[in-house]
């Protein structure tokens, strides 16, 4: 019960996180290793935020959000849009946005190390204890996941029920037959990027909640969305969702039963039987 | 995109031009045996490392040059060798373990590339990604459950030129290899899988077999290198050992030397050795910044490498003299002739 409760609310915030990459790969389809940069410094900036004012975590979100949304749309349009116009085909842009968001993520972390250091950051925020069935579970994770549980649902609204929305979907499905309907591609995809990047730091400052970091953690988390990913189907936002929830609760039972160290490797045996019994993930389509 | 010089992909006998090609190589290899004996101190610890990252360089090109599929796990690999050596070293000879090394990071990399190299080559990309952080976690963790120190001790008693002749040797086993694959009916798949993985399908290729048999072949390099160098580290722990810098400098070096080419990567290893011990001196607090920095401006401005580089201004030399036959033309003849060779073979097997 406990593993469940914990999985629960450790999934759902992940939940955010995996949403933000979905968009940037699903979508704009760069696959972005910079993915875990992006979330330390979202929770790095959330750190911050609270340290400098005391305020709640939660109101750096309307700084931290915005912040992303516009570096990561700059990252588009001045890394990333050269490259897109420089590939020949799908296959060479992949190998380069690969080579240049790793190289983005170094810079980063190297950034990060200049301006924070390079030790372990948290802070004690509603660390108290709440009682869900008689078990007690920190406050501060249930907050974490209602507010990564809003967002999502604000996400999946807006991708469903606006023109814009609509415009991402089609382009995740298509984009060249997305061009013949009057998308603007390049626009769309920008836009995409942007928020995946928006999303994931709102994620990174949810964590940031009840999780301790350190600059080099990155990659962890990177590989942690990538597999969410992955699993839930490329393209898909419920996929992502229901993914992430799992990888919540093979981390927590891995944590929990066996030794707190091996998160990583519960993530890699997950993707591992994704790889192997279904590889186009959960609700992805089987591509020809 | 062809790896050795000659792309006659598939042909028996060595022509008198590769005799030649091999003997040139070998002296090289001889005259830059001689430089611990010229070198000492400071420059032969950085002949070290330019031997080390060459050995690396080039078997990571081994697998990731024709195909395209970017490995990131080096850093794993190695760190399996350096464990390997540094777990056995009381209980085995030092040459049994470099062997040891070399079939423990093959056994990895088989794993590793039948779960991910069957399917699309981005799964393959993540999966490397993360690659030596699992192992890490995994290395810590056994580790704390056999309830051994955090670290081993390496004590192998070898001198800094003994070193040098090690890695100088792995490399030009590595080269030899890289070659011999290069002329083989494998490198030629792997060529064609590289240009068109759906091409290469239909050829009849088994795709899946020919990754897989390569990552191999790269990945107990990397292993051997690191079970090479333990005892040069002595102290072994698994923050060090699987290190992602291992990964990130084996790539930026040999795309800054180029991928298409087997000779490429050490035209990358020695600058950015140099440059490298520039920045870690001048610079020790901006080292991950510099290093991504570095890593952009070779994806931006030379995309080719400076193999690239360096062909482009022969190419237009030749275009100039109008001497030379154009390198496609070239390049078409061969892949023509080896077509043909490989249909005729096809037959005789049949009959």
């Amino acid at each position: 019960m406990d593993i469940v409760i914990i999985g629960l609310l450790l999934g759902g915030t992940y939940a955010l996180m995996a949403v933000g990459l979905q968009l940037q790969y699903g979508v704009a389809r760069i696959m972005n290793l910079a993915n875990g940069e992006t979330l330390i410094a979202g929770a790095f900036s959330t750190f911050w935020f609270y340290a400098a004012t005391q305020a709640s975590p939660l109101y750096a979100l309307f700084l931290v959000v915005p912040a992303a949304f516009v570096l990561n749309w700059a990252i588009y349009r001045v890394l990333i849009l050269p490259l897109v116009r420089r590939a020949k085909s799908q296959g060479k842009l992949e190998v380069d946005s690969i080579l240049a968001t790793f190289g983005i993520s170094f810079i980063s972390v190297g950034v990060l190390l200049a301006i924070f250091g390079g030790e372990y950051l948290d802070y004690s925020y509603l660390a108290q204890p709440i009682f869900i069935f008689g078990e007690r579970y920190g406050l501060n994770r249930v907050v974490a996941f209602l507010a990564s549980a809003l967002l999502c649902a604000a996400l999946y609204l807006w991708l469903h029920k606006t023109r814009t929305g609509l415009a991402l979907r089609a382009v995740a499905v298509n984009p060249s037959a997305s061009g013949l309907v009057a998308i603007n591609v390049a626009r769309t995809s920008a836009l995409a990027f942007a928020l995946g990047g928006a999303v994931t730091a709102a994620g990174g400052g949810l964590l940031s909640m009840f999780l301790t970091f350190d600059v080099s953690l990155g990659v962890v988390f990177t590989l942690k969305a990538l597999v969410i990913v992955i699993l839930g189907g490329v393209g898909d936002i419920r996929g992502t969702i229901v993914a992430a929830f799992i990888l919540g609760f093979a981390e927590t039972a891995v944590a929990t039963l066996v030794d707190p160290g091996l998160t990583l490797a519960a993530a890699y045996v997950l993707f591992m039987i994704v790889l192997l019994v279904r590889p186009e993930g959960l609700f992805g389509r089987r591509t020809a | 995109m062809s790896i050795v010089d000659t792309p006659q992909a598939v042909r028996s006998g060595i022509t008198p031009r590769e005799w030649r090609n091999l003997s040139i190589s070998a002296a090289g290899f001889i005259v830059v045996g001689f430089v611990p004996l010229v070198f000492g101190g400071y420059a032969l610890q950085l002949t070290i490392s330019i031997a080390m990252y060459t050995a690396l360089a080039t078997s990571w090109l081994l697998f990731s040059g024709p195909t395209n599929y970017i490995a990131l796990s080096t850093a794993a690999f190695f760190g399996i060798g350096m464990y390997t050596v540094a777990g056995g070293i009381d209980l085995l000879p030092y040459p049994v373990l470099i062997a040891a090394a070399g079939v423990a990071g093959a056994a990895l990399a088989a794993v590793v590339g039948l779960a991910t190299l069957r399917v699309s080559g981005v799964y393959f990309v993540i999966f490397s990604l993360g690659l030596a952080e699992l192992v890490r976690q995994i290395m810590t963790w056994l580790q704390h459950v056999l309830g051994t120190m955090s670290g081993l001790y390496v004590t192998v008693d070898r001198s800094e030129p003994i070193y040098f002749w090690q890695l100088l040797l792995l490399t030009a086993v590595v080269y030899l290899v890289g070659w011999w694959i290069g002329r083989s009916r494998l490198g030629f798949a792997l060529r064609i899988i590289g240009n068109d993985e759906l091409v290469a399908v239909h050829c009849g290729i088994n795709t899946a077999r020919a990754k897989v048999i390569l990552f191999i072949i790269s990945s107990a390099f990397a292993s051997i290198a690191g079970a090479l160098v333990a005892p040069r580290w002595g102290y072994v722990e698994p923050v060090v050992a699987f290190s992602p810098f291992v990964s990130f400098q084996v790539v930026i070096m040999a795309l800054l030397g180029g991928t298409h080419r087997l000779w490429g990567p050490v035209l990358g290893v020695i600058p950015f050795v140099l440059l490298w011990e520039l920045i870690s001196i001048e610079f020790p607090n901006q080292t991950t910044l510099l290093l991504g920095v570095c890593f952009l401006l070779i994806v931006y401005v030379i995309p080719n490498g400076l193999v690239g580089l360096i062909e482009d201004v022969w190419h237009r030399r030749a275009k100039a003299g109008g001497a030379a036959p154009g390198a496609l033309q070239r390049m078409l003849d061969a892949s023509a002739g080896s077509m043909k060779n490989m249909l005729q073979r096809g037959k005789s097997r049949n009959a």
